[in-house]
């Protein structure tokens, strides 16, 4: 038998529905791994070894009365934890909510469960989703599964660090700036951020509501699309979801992608990027062209603005949504408080680190009176803009290439450096979601130091199937892409 | 007027809409529950859950809006309303801040010198928040039952100038929300609302004064009393050469004052701002024009004919049309009988229970107490026995001896004995204390079983008591 932990999702299944291995085996297999691999990594917050067990031993048993399986039966995966999950711990990677157990599901838990999915458990994260590099987590860092001094990424590092080391199959994150890209990009993963609304965020603990989105990482694009199957839909229970195009994300793997039409934006050629970035960006477009790809050059200018108004919104939605953590009904509370205001003041400052801090303050600041229209109105603004070129951009090319991040990652040791510089390295992914757009990280290339690089796939809203199709091609360039 | 003043009033009414869920979740909005047992994740603002606008919430809001002439918003939004307190789980309200759903209406109401415009600014629609119980422990309780029960704020122009345009206003809004059937507009249990917003110029100035809002008025004469106490202490202020300071006063029941709670500086930033986890409301012209259309018959167009083809008083009528169900049983009732003056009273007495009562015998209790053959308590009492099982009333009335006594022999008689009883009483009326007839009528009534006739009681007591001193 060969190796289960290098078997991607339909290798699995059939093994699985021919009952040649056991959802336990595999259970078994990761659980093992994660023993053996996390204590270094540290990709996860909760191991949930006991329910997982429990659940592929019982998925065992009723697979002998049941013929017909869903696909992700007996799948192992792990979620982002900020993912509500009934009766598990559900941190944001927060002294906020060290000890905060959800009592109700989010859909896309739901869903997993309803499609026979295992959970093996949480995954690490920067606090409450706001950073990008998993080191400011309440609990520990997540370290780089390609060179442990170095950052995963963030804030989904736990699942990036998880997925590229074998620790679980599948993971979810979430991206509200570029978490799912940029750790995906670290770590020599799939990542897609899905089009706004694409997958329920009830039960995701909000960041900024109106760029939130669930998005699945994977070692494979056929294994992301699958998930992405399984975790999207209208939900009743989101009022911003949307219905699903009809069919398989799969449904265009495989296509041929002559004739396609990419785009370039010409004023991300301007950053300062890592040289060996640009060249994998560069040998990514050369790769496409010579497919019969047409490249388009892209002049889009208000994305200079995109990175400002992205900080202005987030930020203001961040402060409100993180009102409800006041030490009443859940969460940290001290100990000892002398009326209400000392509790509010207490539970919130010692409950947040500095970045949540200056990110509740930054919005509170900006939604202030007589400044709303100065930053947040005029943030909106930018907002339609950068909406408005990318529906201009996508009239003459089906998708574009970009960079996700300027750098490979970099050092554990370097993480916490000057927050607004920290900010601006977010330029290539935010733009993304202040369009509600979909987009793709996919392994690139290794850098001299064997860092992962990769680059990075954006359509127009819904066109999730032609980015699997054009990420599927790149992705079988060169056959196999190794993992550690 | 006042030293020379006049008051202007505005008020924003805050209505519970009985829908059957909460606005942005599917818990029942029922009142009396026991405490934190009508939540859900979503109303308990857990974390990641996610709110989903209530179309009926909506619907109600809209019937109201028709209803006082206003005009609809076809597009409007949710926003929040960012705040801390123990009773706002979320510490923030989703409201609607600069586009309400409805705005410019009115409603006329008729004053003694006619009729008067009272111009609406706007109904909005928001989340009521829960409610704290402070408990003999010193300790606070959260009851999270009422959180997310929708509210509409309907704010109006300050275009009342006394407590008594203020009441008809309040009676005439709450009989139209009433016919609407979209709240109880219960003020015991806090489903209608009510802040008054009140300033003072001097009669020949038109220009406004600093106003301020007076809240915890929890019943109609509280507010009564709040106006009259608030319109002479800013008088006298002003004349003390006191300014107005625009502030939130705070009206107290026990000593019928109000106090101040907090002055405008140190008004809240709420932060408001559009909420992203709701979509835009988009409303379809031909939506609008159907709840319209379907729109409930309202009292003020039923009155007038009523008042005309039954004699009856514009009282009389706006009581029985408060809720159109009992006005449709008395018109049915008037039917079988002329005695309509009797009938409405008999219905007003018992609106909370008449609604069970076939409209014939209705008439026929009508028609025997205008015919004085049974008293107004006897005729209550017939209803409550008409709730258990149906009877002939002719009959019963007969046999059970439950006619009213109207022979004056009689009455005197029983009244005698009374005034031997009650030799205290007399003494105390005769020091000119004329409220101890009270219990000597009493007495005399308890000695008729209750059947006696009262007028003839009372005239036979009053003339014994002369007759004594």
């Amino acid at each position: 038998m060969k190796d289960i932990l290098k078997m991607d999702i339909m290798t699995l299944h059939k093994h699985i529905a021919n009952k040649e291995i056991s959802c336990m085996e595999i259970t078994a297999a990761y659980l093992q791994n994660i023993e053996k691999k996390d204590e270094k990594i540290k990709a996860y917050i909760t191991v949930t070894k006991e329910e997982a067990e429990k659940r592929a031993k019982s998925l065992d048993e009723r697979l002998s009365l049941n013929s017909n399986i869903p696909l992700l039966y007996g799948i192992p995966g792990a979620l982002k934890d900020n993912i509500c999950t009934k009766g598990i711990l559900t941190t944001c990677a927060s002294k906020m909510l060290y000890d905060f157990i959800a009592p109700y599901d989010a859909t896309v838990y739901e869903k997993l469960n309803d499609n026979g999915m295992t959970l093996l458990g949480k995954l690490n994260m920067d606090e409450f989703a706001m950073g990008s590099t998993t080191t400011t987590s309440y609990f520990h860092k997540t370290y780089n599964p390609y060179d442990l001094s170095k950052s995963c990424g963030g804030s989904s590092g736990g699942s990036a660090a998880a997925v590229a080391s074998e620790q679980t199959l599948f993971a979810l994150g979430s991206d509200t700036g570029g978490s799912i890209r940029q750790p995906a990009s670290f770590c020599n993963v799939v990542g897609m951020k899905p089009t706004y609304g694409t997958v329920s965020r009830y039960g995701l603990i909000a960041f900024a509501s109106s760029l939130d989105q669930i998005g699945p990482m994977t070692r494979t694009v056929y294994d992301n699309a699958l998930v992405l199957d399984a975790i999207s839909g209208y939900d009743k229970k989101d009022s911003t979801s949307v219905m699903k195009p009809s069919g398989s994300y799969t449904d265009d793997i495989g296509k041929d992608i002559k004739n396609m039409k990419m785009g370039v934006i010409r004023q991300f050629a301007a950053k300062k990027i890592n040289s060996q970035v640009v060249n994998t960006v560069n040998e990514a477009i050369n790769w496409y062209e010579k497919q019969g790809v047409e490249i388009v050059e892209l002049d889009m200018p208000s994305l200079d603005w995109a990175i400002y108004a992205y900080y202005i919104i987030s930020s203001a939605e961040a402060s409100s949504n993180l009102a409800r953590f006041d030490g009443i009904r859940y969460g940290y509370r001290p100990d000892e408080f002398e009326d209400i205001d000392r509790l509010y003041e207490y539970s919130r400052s010692n409950g947040f680190d500095t970045e949540v801090k200056r990110r509740i303050m930054l919005g509170t600041f900006v939604l202030s009176q007589g400044y709303f229209d100065q930053y947040y109105n005029k943030a909106q603004k930018v907002r339609r803009l950068v909406e408005t070129e990318f529906d201009r951009a996508f009239k003459e090319c089906d998708f574009i290439l970009a960079p996700v991040a300027a750098s490979t990652a970099y050092d554990i040791k370097d993480a916490k450096k000057d927050a607004v510089a920290m900010y601006m390295e977010d330029i290539f992914t935010v733009p993304v979601n202040i369009a509600k757009l979909p987009a793709i990280a996919l392994p690139g290339a290794m850098s001299e130091e064997n860092l992962p690089i990769g680059i990075q796939l954006i359509g127009p809203k819904l066109s999730e199937k032609t980015l699997y199709r054009a990420g599927y091609a790149y992705e079988k360039r060169n056959s196999e892409v190794s993992h550690v | 007027m006042y030293k020379g003043y006049v008051m202007n009033i505005g008020l924003e009414v805050h209505v519970e809409l009985k829908t059957q869920s909460k606005i942005f979740c599917s818990c029942p909005t029922l009142y009396g529950a026991e405490p934190n047992t009508h939540v859900c994740p979503v109303c308990m603002a857990m974390p990641g859950a996610l709110p989903v606008l209530n179309k009926k919430a909506v619907e109600y809001a809209l019937m109201a809006g028709i209803a006082l002439d206003c005009e609809i918003n076809l597009e409007c939004k949710m926003d929040r309303k960012n705040y801390f307190y123990p009773d706002l789980p979320k510490a923030y309200q989703i409201s609607q801040y600069d586009v309400p759903l409805c705005k410019k209406g009115f409603l006329d109401i008729e004053t003694e010198s006619g009729n008067k415009r009272i111009r609406i600014n706007r109904i909005h629609l928001e989340e009521d928040a829960g409610k704290l119980i402070h408990n003999e422990k010193e300790e606070t309780l959260i009851d999270c039952n009422r959180c997310g029960v929708p509210l509409i704020e309907i704010v109006t122009e300050p275009d009342m100038e006394s407590r008594e345009e203020a009441d008809l206003f309040l009676n005439k809004l709450r009989t139209v929300l009433l016919n609407l059937g979209i709240s109880d507009c219960r003020m015991n249990e806090g489903s209608f609302r009510v802040d008054v917003n009140l300033s003072v110029r001097k009669q020949d100035n038109f220009e406004l004064g600093t106003r301020t809002e007076m809240k915890n008025l929890n019943s109609f004469a509280f507010i009564q009393k709040a106006i009259e106490y608030e319109f002479k202490r800013q008088v006298d202020s002003i004349t003390e050469n006191k300014p107005i300071e625009q502030e939130t006063r705070r009206y107290d029941e026990k000593s019928r004052k109000t106090f101040s709670m907090r002055k405008k500086e140190d008004a809240d930033d709420y932060r408001y701002f559009p909420d992203p986890d709701l979509v835009k409301i988009k409303l379809e012209r031909d939506y609008v024009e159907s709840i319209r259309k379907n729109l409930p018959e309202l009292a003020s167009k039923r009155k007038p004919q009523m008042m005309a083809k039954y004699e009856l008083s514009s009282y009389d009528c706006e009581m029985l049309l408060t809720d159109m169900e009992l006005a449709a049983l008395f018109e049915k009732a008037a039917e079988y009988t002329k005695s309509y003056k009797s009938l409405s009273n008999l219905i007003i007495s018992k609106k909370d229970s008449v609604l069970g009562i076939l409209p014939e015998k209705l008439a026929t209790i009508a028609n025997m107490s205008y015919k004085e053959l049974i008293n107004a308590m006897t005729a209550r009492k017939l209803i409550d026995m008409l709730l258990e099982k149906d009877f002939d009333i002719e009959k019963e009335v007969e046999e059970k001896q439950m006619g009213q006594i109207n022979d004056e022999k009689i009455l005197a008689e029983y009244a005698r004995q009374a005034l031997e009883m009650n030799k205290k009483a007399i003494e105390s009326y005769k020091k000119g204390n004329f409220q101890a007839i009270g219990p000597i009528i009493g007495q005399v009534m308890k000695l008729t079983r209750g059947y006696g006739n009262p007028e003839k009681i009372n005239d036979i007591v009053v003339k014994c008591l002369n007759d004594i001193s």
